[in-house]
């Protein structure tokens, strides 16, 4: 057996990386035509503290925030029923793409792993644009992007949970003959509903702020609102539908740890 | 106890019957005006208008485009993404690695004497309220404003990328610093040492493997998002993929989504294995 050469030690090794991420980053600016002069220009910057100028002063107007307010729970409504719809289709696709215990033929894993691969590694904005096509311009499109992706991300994270348990309960069942149904209903999922919910709730924190921006493309909620509004440059109502968005992701992650509390407790 | 009760198909009953049906029920009564509220009428997807339309996109997908100038486009469009995350992460990391470090807590002075002096805290805590604020505006909002200010291309991408992951990594990068083992940074401070120096050889050898493989997970991610941004104008395949989109060109989009997919897998398997080069 020969030594390796010294040009792979350790040391090297860390310095044929650096040389590769330089080489990558260099060959990434040089690429692309970016205008910074465009970007840093006297009128850009001019035109860009304008900008952030008008935002600072919302729209108070009643009649706009009686059209705001429909919207906000739209997007509440998208990112919930989106989060539910991922977490029963996870569920349903992680149990097949799990191997239970040592005699488990798994026969479904590789297929449905790959499955939750491919939906998971096409983000939410692709999928409500794609979806636009099928369920037209509106919420149901956004809610189905949601559900798709967070299908892919749960899916995986419960096959993992799932693979993970301890192995006890259900073996205590099987030996005893009964169904791998039951036996996931009465041992698997009460020892991972916990996890299974912390993971769907952590999504669904994930999901209200996908949800905001899913409508910039067609599918409803704020983020409509708010392109619609920056392509006429009406910054007031632009810098209402913003704040509302904040407002909105903060009252979700509120919600969302006081459930953990009440989870944990 | 177990004499009371009934042999037969009620003894064998589920014994959490009751609970797993009231929260059904309560789930139900909560949902429903959720559900009108979305609008969520999935068999909308089957009236025999959008059928036609999506059976025709379908049909179209099942035949991806391969000819040689279009995968040409296709691959040039790629790497356009590929550097637009690129070089907005290597923007991001320029804007991260000072502002965490003017927040790590470890490395204050006073804060060795037991509380930190009251200027030095309102220093840091201003600046995690900066690396808050340029995280919680996701990146497709900024670039938005930016593609409006500036106008379309591939800047107000970079530029978008490098505003929200500079917040991310920031703070995570503190986080990181703070809560590893801080024992021989201390150390050092109390002997004499300067804050860099305590920086360069106690707090970074301890979490530069978990640093880097923080920043290697913020690549993939960034590609993924640097393909997004594509859709409100800022280069790269998602430009492509929603004009191919719009023109109801099946081919062109399931050819671009399979790349997309593809490069996806790969950043993926790239930075598993690196980071399980660096654990």
């Amino acid at each position: 057996m020969t030594k390796p050469g010294p040009l792979f030690d350790a040391r090297c090794r860390a310095c044929w990386f650096l040389l590769a991420l330089a080489l990558l980053v260099g060959l990434s600016f040089w690429s692309l035509d970016l205008q910074w002069t465009r970007f840093f220009s006297a009128d850009a910057a001019a035109r860009m503290g304008r900008f952030l100028g008008e935002l600072l002063s919302p729209s108070t107007d009643l009649k706009f925030l009686g059209r705001l307010l429909p919207a906000a729970l739209e997007t509440l409504a998208m990112s919930v029923i989106g989060t539910l719809l991922a977490a029963v289709f996870g569920l349903l696709l992680a149990l097949p793409a799990s191997k239970t215990h040592a005699g488990d033929p798994a026969r479904w894993r590789g297929v449905c792993r790959l499955l939750l691969n491919v939906l998971r590694s096409v983000p939410e904005l692709m999928w409500a644009a794609l979806l636009l096509i099928a369920a037209g311009l509106g919420p149901l499109a956004g809610t189905l992007a949601l559900a798709i992706h967070t299908t892919g991300v749960l899916g995986r994270l419960f096959a993992e949970a799932i693979e993970n348990a301890p192995p006890g309960p259900g073996f205590a069942l099987r030996l005893r003959g009964i169904g791998e149904g039951r036996v996931f209903l009465h041992a698997g999922l009460p020892q991972l509903l916990p996890q299974l919910l912390s993971y769907t709730l952590y999504r669904w924190e994930n999901n209200i702020r996908a949800a905001a921006v899913l409508g910039v493309v067609g599918a409803g909620g704020l983020g409509q609102m708010l392109a619609f509004h920056l392509g006429l440059f009406q910054m007031p109502e632009t810098s209402s539908v913003l704040a509302a968005m904040m407002l909105l992701v903060l009252l979700v992650d509120v919600a969302s740890n006081a459930a953990r509390r009440v989870m944990s407790r | 106890m177990s004499a009371a009760m009934p042999a037969g198909p009620a003894g064998r009953r589920d014994p959490a019957w009751a609970g797993r049906v009231f929260w059904l029920l309560a789930a139900a009564v909560v949902l429903w005006p959720l559900l009108v509220l979305a609008e969520f009428k999935p068999w909308l997807l089957l009236s025999p208008a959008s059928l036609k339309s999506t059976l025709r996109f379908l049909a179209d997908f099942l035949t991806p485009r391969l000819d040689a100038e279009f995968l040409f486009l296709v691959a040039r469009e790629t790497w356009r993404t590929l550097a637009i995350a690129t070089a907005g992460l290597a923007l991001a990391w320029l804007i991260a690695v000072p502002l965490a470090l003017l927040s790590v807590r470890v490395l204050s002075l006073s804060g060795l004497a037991g509380r930190m002096g009251a200027a030095p805290a309102l220093l840091r805590f201003s600046v995690r309220a900066v690396l808050v604020v340029l995280r919680s505006v996701p990146e497709l909002i900024w670039a938005l404003v930016f593609v409006r200010v500036v106008g379309l291309g591939v800047t107000a991408g970079v530029l978008a990328i490098a505003l929200t992951y500079g917040g991310m990594l920031g703070k995570v990068y503190a986080e990181i610093l703070d809560s590893g083992d801080t024992q021989a940074t201390t150390a050092l401070l109390r002997n004499g040492a300067g804050r860099l120096q305590a920086f360069f050889y106690g707090l970074l050898p301890t979490s530069a493997a978990e640093l880097t493989s923080y920043t290697v997970y913020r690549w993939e991610c960034a590609i993924r998002s640097s393909a997004v941004l594509g859709f409100v104008g800022a280069g790269g395949l998602g430009q492509q993929i929603d004009s191919s989109m719009k023109m109801f060109n099946g081919g062109e989009v399931s050819t671009m989504l399979l790349v997309f997919v593809a490069l996806v897998a790969l950043a993926d398997r790239l930075s598993a294995w690196l980071r399980e080069a660096l654990g």
